[in-house]
């Protein structure tokens, strides 16, 4: 019965005051639109860069004619560094064999020569601390660099390019959040701004309700449910979108390319169950925040 | 419980309102009401009368629990209204019907719709209030016009319905603030009738109001505020003859 009645109610408000909860959907439309796209690529990006923070090590190339003793001494140095995690040897035949895995050709025209050198692959312990492994293994002068063994031919790290991807896809971050947040709050305040509209709209019902000994979650309740309804009309509407845009765009585009579906990432399930508490999240927020202040009961 | 009201319950019988030593002054600094002391008994008739700004509507939203009263106690059938818990205050009110100069009806539903609002909004169930809001209207004379809205419907008559609102419940204690402010002096007449009518079936009745002409015909208790103070209180003796009339009726 009560129910009934909160809810004729609160379509009564809706009815009234219709553009500012129009404006208020589609604001909470479109963040939850974007929060949909961002979400998956924050996800996609961060994986993808974990994997290549995973992938940041140190070759040690060595000299053809390095001696055994050499060997063993250049190892144990290495495994002895704190910041070293594991050390790999990669004998000659075991680079050749890995050059044919990833370029078949190349390998072909190689035939039984094999020019590739031997080499220690080193896992740092934390991936920021590749320059300290480097840097313990040769030092620089006059242009001249010098290894603390014999035995090393080259040194080498990807740590340069990697920094580089590591902050384009953390300032590309940073840009998103600040745009999602300025768009949660932006749709907060749009809600809010609806029901203190349809406060005002419906004050003379909430006079009347005070003077007749309503109790104040009697009074409430209407404006609770339109906000609730204007969050979850825009948010259920997002995702619809979202998923008319799935399968249209990016399944047959992940068909195509690997790319796309290469990176582990979140479930369109689990994401649209995100998306719709979040969008109720952002009305009941504005709503309480506004209940609050303007609804003096 | 306050120590003087059982004094002036037993001294005055069943105090339906006590104010003891009630001062409000408002966020601004303006003094609404000092030091009033009062007491008014089941069934009384009493006005409020004084010049414009002595506080009448002062009393009146003090004793709603509009807001709180700065010093003093108010007590409603011996309980201390100034103590209870603002969750409490829905069904203290809905144990004081109240009548507006400005009547407070809901423009866009029918008179029918108005009075039954007040009772769905405090949890009536549907039969209760398809069974309640005929029987007032008619009582107050308006059955003809259930759905007309209230802008289809003289001064008058929306005070009838505003009144028909306020006592839909029987509630025990009427309080109106100017009901006849807005009204011509034979529409006013009518209103006065039908809350003195309302007074005689047992209700206590309060009433602010300008209209000293009514205060004098009428012949009922009346306090007299002046600046905030409680500057006369009166008992007259007897009935006019065209009250009496009235109860003839
Ligand atoms: N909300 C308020 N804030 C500040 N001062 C107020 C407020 N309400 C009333 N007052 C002041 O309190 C005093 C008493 O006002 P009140 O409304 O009780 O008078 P009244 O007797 O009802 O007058 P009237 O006959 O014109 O209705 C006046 O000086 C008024 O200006
Ligand atoms: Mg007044």
């Amino acid at each position: 019965m009560n129910f009934r009645f909160f809810m004729s109610e609160a379509i009564r408000t809706l009815r009234r005051n219709s553009a500012p909860s129009f404006a208020a959907l589609m604001t909470v439309m479109i963040t939850t639109i974007v929060l949909g796209v961002f979400i998956p690529v924050t996800d996609a990006t961060t994986g993808a860069a974990n994997e290549i923070r995973g992938r940041l090590l140190v070759d040690v190339y060595l000299k053809d004619d390095a001696t055994q003793a050499e060997l063993t001494a250049l190892r144990r140095k290495l495994e002895q560094n704190p910041d070293v995690k594991t050390v790999e040897y990669i004998s000659k035949d075991e680079a050749k064999a890995s050059l044919k895995g990833a370029l078949k050709d190349a390998a072909e025209t190689l035939g039984k020569e094999n020019p590739l050198p031997a080499s220690y692959r080193v896992t740092p312990r934390d991936p920021a601390e590749v320059g300290k492994i480097v840097d313990a293994l040769e030092s620089i002068e006059n242009g001249k660099t010098t290894y603390v063994s014999p035995a090393i031919d080259d040194v080498k790290n990807r740590e340069d390019e990697t920094d580089k991807i590591l902050s384009i896809t953390g300032g590309v971050k940073y840009a998103m959040w600040g745009l999602a947040i300025l768009l949660v709050l932006t749709s907060t305040l749009l809600v809010g701004n609806t029901i203190r509209l349809s406060i005002y709209a419906r004050r003379r019902e909430v006079e009347v309700m005070r003077m007749v000994g309503a109790t104040a979650w009697f009074i409430r309740w209407p404006f609770v449910i339109e906000g609730v309804f204007v969050g979850a009309a825009g948010g259920v509407i997002a995702i619809l979108l979202l998923l008319i845009a799935k399968q249209t765009i990016v399944d047959p585009l992940s068909e195509s390319f690997a790319l796309f579906a290469a990176p582990e990432t979140i479930g369109f399930l689990p994401l649209a169950i995100l998306l719709l508490v979040s969008a109720m999240g952002i009305s009941a927020a504005g709503s309480g925040f506004t209940l609050r202040r303007f609804l003096k009961l | 419980m306050h120590a003087s009201s059982a004094e002036h319950l037993s001294e005055y019988g069943s105090a339906v309102v006590e104010f003891d030593d009630v001062t409000k002054v408002y966020d601004d600094g303006t003094v609404g009401l000092e030091n009033a002391t009062t007491n008014i008994r089941r069934g009384e008739f009493v006005f409020l009368v004084g010049p414009t700004g002595c506080g009448k509507s002062t009393f009146i939203r003090v004793l709603m629990k509009e807001f709180e009263a700065t010093r003093g106690h108010i007590f409603i059938a011996g309980r201390d209204i100034t103590r209870l818990k603002p969750d409490r205050v829905p069904f203290l009110r809905r144990n004081i019907g109240a009548v507006f100069q400005d009547f407070k009806l809901l423009p866009n539903r029918t008179v029918y719709d108005n009075v039954a609002y007040s009772l769905l909004v405090t949890g009536a169930s549907r039969s209760e209030i398809r069974e309640k809001v005929p029987h007032i209207l008619r009582l107050v004379g308006l059955s003809t016009k259930l759905h007309n809205y209230p802008d289809q419907l003289s001064g008058g008559e929306q005070q009838r319905v505003s009144v028909a609102r306020a006592f839909v419940n029987h509630p025990p204690l009427l309080i109106c603030d100017e009901p006849t402010g807005n009204l011509d002096p034979e529409t006013s007449l009518g209103i006065m009738q039908l809350i003195y009518r309302i007074n005689r079936t047992g209700t206590t009745v309060i009433v602010a109001t300008h209209d000293q002409g009514m205060v004098d015909r009428m012949r009922r208790r009346v306090i007299e505020l002046r600046d905030g103070h409680i500057v006369r209180d009166e008992q007259a003796a007897g009935y006019t003859s065209e009250f009496s009339a009235v109860d003839a009726q």
